[in-house]
C-alpha cells in the first residue's frame, strides 16, 4: 500500500491541475473566448521571452516562501492560515530597518531580512501560543491576526513612517537585494536575490523536517499528539515552533516584495493575496519541500502568464484564480480521484 | 447626548444587518459541524449576484427590483455553497481548505464575469437600491420611534427578525433539536435514524442562502455596485461573530451589532465627544482583538460544537 500512497501523492496534484485547466477552458468557451489562444497568451506572458521568464522568477519566489509556511504547519497538524498577515509584518518590518538603519551592507541587508523573519515568526508566535496553553483555534485566531496585521501595518505606514503618505521612501540601496546583473540578463524584469534565499528556505525545511530530531519531533506531534506527549514530548513547545518557524518563512515572503520587488511599502486596501495561495502552493506540493517549490513555479507562471491574456486573448486575468480554486478544490477532495483511479484497478481498497 | 445617540444607532443598524444574516449562515453550518471559513466568498457571490440582478432586471420589477435581487442572491448562493458541501460532506475534504477554496472561487468567478459582461473591473451603480424609510405606525413612537425606526433600512430589521426565527428553529424544533445532535454526536445521531449528511447538506445550503441574502444586503444599502473590494473581511468579520456568539443565533446577532457599533463608531466617532480621543485605529480593530480575546477565554468560556470540522464517515469510529 506504500508504494500505491506514494503514486497517489503524486496523481492526484497532477491530475488536479489538468482537471482545473480543463474546467479553465471550459469556462473560456463559455464566456465566448478562445482557450487555445488563451492559454498560449498565459504560455507566452509566462516564458515567453527573457523578460516574462524573469517576472515569473520573481512571482514564484515569495510563494514558495508563504508555500514553506503553510507546509511546514500542516507537518505539525496546523493550519497557518495567517501566513497573509506574517506577510505583511514581515514587509513593514524589513521595510522599517531598509529605510531607517544606516549601515555597509553586509550588515544592512542580513539585518533587514532579519526583520523580516522576526517580525513574521512574532506574528506566527501569538497562534502558536494560545493553541499550544490554552487550546484555541489557530485557524480562527490567524484569521483575526491577519486583520490586525493589515490596519496595524496600515497606521504605521501613514503616522510613523510618512507624514500622512501612502507609501514609504525607498530602502537604502544597501539593504536591496534588487540585482543589476540579474537584472541585465532578462532584459529589466524586477528579479532578484531574493530567489536564492527562497530555494535555500526550502532545503533548511527539507533538512529540518527529515534530518533533525526537532522535525522527527513535529512530525510525531502532526501525527498524533496525545502519543508524543506520551513518548516525552515537549507537545506545546513543538506547536509554537512550527508556528514561529512558519511565520518566518512567510515574514521572508514579505521581506521579498519589499527588499526585492518593490523598495517601498503602501498603504494597503486589502491583503496581498500571497499567504492565501501559499495554502494552495503547500497543499498542491503535499506539504514537501521540493513540492512546494515545484507548485510555487507552476502558481507564479499561472498568475504571471494572466496578466498577458487580456490584451491577447480578451480573456481577464481572474480566470487563473477560478483554476486555482478548482485546484485546491480537487486536491482537498482527492477522495473522488483516489475513488476515480481505484474504479480502474480491480479490488483495490480506498484509504482515506 | 440624544443627537448622539440619533446618529449612532442607524448607523450601527445599517452596518450590522450584512453581518446579522451571514453569521446566522455560520450558526447554521458550524452547529451541523461543517466550518464554514467560506463565509466571505458566500458574500461576495451574494453581492455580485444581486448587484447584476438589479441591474438587469431594473426595467422589469421597479421598485421591487432590490427585493426581488436579494431572493436571487440567496438562491444562488444556496446553490454555491453546495460546491462546499458536496466537498466536505461528500468528498471528506479538509472544511477550512474547501472554505478557503470558496473565497477564492467566488471573488475569481465573480470579477471575471463582471469583466466578461461589462468590460471593466466594476459595475456601475444600481439605480434601485435600497433607500432609507421611516418604518410605518412605529416611527411615531416617542423616543423610541425616532432612535429606531426613523431613516433606517427595512432589511435591518428582516435581520433582527431572522435571527428570532434562527433561535425558534434552532432550539424550539424537532429540526434544530436533529441538526445540533448532528454537530456534536453525529454517530448517535445516526443511530437514531438521523440522516447525517442530508442534515449537513441542509445545514450549509441554509448557510449558502443567509450567506448571499447578508452579501446582497451589504451590496444594496451600503456598496451599490461591485468590484473585487465590495466584500472586504465581512465575511470573516461574520465568522467573528459566530463564534464571539458562542454559535447561538441571538448570540451572533449580539455579536454582530457590537462589531456594526465598532465600525459605526469609526465613521461617526469625528462627532462624538468622548470617541474623538481614541485613535481610529483601536476602533478598527477592536472586532478582531475582541474576538481572540474572547477565545482565549478572557471573555466566559465557548466550546464549539463538538463535531465542528470532522467529517462523518459512515462505520468509521
Amino acid at each position: 500500500m506504500t508504494a500505491n500512497n506514494r503514486l497517489f501523492g503524486i496523481l492526484v496534484p497532477v491530475i488536479s491541475v489538468i482537471v482545473g485547466l480543463l474546467a479553465g477552458a471550459i469556462i473560456m468557451l463559455a464566456s465566448g473566448h478562445n482557450p487555445i489562444e488563451g492559454y498560449a497568451a498565459l504560455w507566452r506572458g509566462a516564458f515567453g521571452d527573457s523578460y516574462t521568464l524573469g517576472e515569473t522568477i520573481r512571482r514564484t519566489t515569495p510563494l514558495i516562501l508563504t508555500g514553506l509556511a503553510v507546509a511546514f504547519a500542516f507537518k505539525t497538524g496546523l493550519f497557518n492560515i495567517g501566513a497573509e498577515g506574517q506577510v505583511i509584518v514581515g514587509w513593514l518590518a524589513s521595510i522599517w530597518v531598509g529605510v531607517a538603519v544606516e549601515a555597509p551592507m553586509i550588515i544592512h541587508l542580513p539585518l533587514a531580512v532579519l526583520a523580516g523573519a522576526v517580525a513574521g515568526g512574532l506574528w506566527g508566535f501569538i497562534p502558536g501560543l494560545l493553541k499550544a496553553k490554552l487550546g484555541v483555534h489557530e485557524v480562527i485566531i490567524t484569521i483575526m491576526m491577519n486583520y490586525i496585521a493589515l490596519h496595524v501595518t496600515n497606521e504605521i505606514i501613514r503616522s510613523i513612517l510618512t507624514d500622512q503618505a501612502t507609501t514609504t521612501e525607498p530602502i537604502a540601496a544597501t539593504a536591496s537585494l534588487a540585482s543589476t546583473w540579474l537584472q541585465s540578463i532578462t532584459f529589466y524584469s524586477r528579479v532578484h536575490y531574493g530567489v536564492l534565499i527562497a530555494l535555500a528556505a526550502a532545503f533548511v525545511m527539507w533538512f529540518i523536517i527529515e534530518r533533525t530530531t526537532y522535525g522527527y519531533e513535529l512530525k510525531a506531534v502532526g501525527f498524533n499528539r496525545h502519543a508524543s506527549n506520551y513518548a516525552g514530548m515537549n507537545v506545546s513547545r513543538n506547536i509554537i515552533l512550527s508556528m514561529v518557524l512558519g511565520g518566518a518563512f512567510a515574514g521572508l515572503a514579505g521581506t521579498m516584495e519589499g527588499l526585492g520587488t518593490y523598495g517601498t511599502i503602501s498603504v494597503m486596501s486589502g491583503f496581498t493575496n500571497l499567504g492565501f495561495d501559499g495554502i494552495a502552493v503547500a497543499l498542491l506540493g503535499s506539504n514537501n519541500a521540493f513540492g512546494v517549490v515545484l507548485a510555487a513555479i507552476l502558481f507564479g507562471a499561472l498568475k504571471e502568464g494572466a496578466g498577458e491574456m487580456p490584451t491577447a486573448a480578451g480573456v481577464p486575468t481572474e480566470l487563473v484564480d477560478i483554476i486555482i480554486a478548482l485546484i485546491i478544490f480537487f486536491v482537498a477532495s482527492s477522495y473522488i480521484i483516489r475513488w476515480a483511479l481505484l474504479r480502474f484497478k480491480k479490488g483495490g481498497n480506498i484509504d482515506v | 447626548m440624544f443627537d448622539i445617540l440619533q446618529s449612532i444607532i442607524p448607523t450601527v443598524l445599517f452596518y450590522s444587518a450584512p453581518l446579522i444574516l451571514t453569521a446566522l449562515g455560520g450558526v447554521f453550518s458550524e452547529r451541523s459541524g461543517v466550518v464554514n471559513i467560506g463565509l466571505e466568498g458566500l458574500m461576495v457571490m451574494g453581492a455580485f449576484v444581486g448587484i447584476v440582478f438589479n441591474l438587469t432586471f431594473a426595467d422589469v420589477f421597479g421598485v421591487w427590483t432590490p427585493w426581488v435581487s436579494l431572493i436571487a442572491a440567496t438562491v444562488i448562493g444556496a446553490l454555491f455553497s453546495l460546491i462546499h458541501a458536496v466537498a466536505s460532506i461528500t468528498f471528506y475534504a479538509n472544511q477550512v481548505v474547501s472554505g478557503v477554496a470558496i473565497n477564492m472561487l467566488a471573488l475569481g468567478i465573480g470579477v471575471y464575469l463582471t469583466k466578461v459582461w461589462y468590460d471593466k473591473g466594476q459595475t456601475d451603480m444600481v439605480n434601485q437600491p435600497f433607500y432609507t424609510t421611516d418604518i410605518p405606525v412605529l416611527s411615531n413612537i416617542p423616543l423610541i420611534g425616532t432612535l429606531f425606526f426613523e431613516g433606517v433600512y427595512v432589511t435591518s430589521y428582516l435581520a433582527i427578525i431572522l435571527a428570532f426565527v434562527a433561535w425558534y428553529v434552532l432550539y424550539q424544533t424537532p429540526f434544530g433539536l436533529r441538526l445540533r445532535a448532528v454537530g456534536e454526536h453525529p454517530m448517535a445521531a445516526d443511530t437514531n435514524g438521523i440522516k447525517v449528511e442530508r442534515m449537513r447538506y441542509i445545514a450549509v445550503l441554509l448557510s449558502g442562502a443567509l450567506g448571499g441574502l447578508g452579501g446582497s444586503v451589504f451590496a444594496l444599502t451600503i456598496a451599490s455596485n461591485f468590484s473585487h473590494s465590495t466584500i472586504v473581511g465581512q465575511g470573516f468579520m461574520s465568522l467573528a461573530a459566530v463564534i464571539f456568539g458562542k454559535w447561538h443565533p441571538l448570540g451572533a446577532m449580539g455579536a454582530a451589532l457590537f462589531f456594526g457599533l465598532a465600525q459605526s463608531l469609526s465613521v461617526v466617532s469625528a462627532g462624538v465627544p468622548v470617541l474623538e480621543n481614541i485613535p481610529q485605529i483601536i476602533l478598527l480593530i477592536a472586532p478582531y482583538l475582541l474576538t481572540i480575546l474572547a477565545l482565549a477565554g478572557f471573555i466566559g468560556r465557548a466550546d464549539a460544537p463538538r463535531a465542528n470540522g470532522v467529517p462523518y464517515i459512515k462505520g468509521s469510529r
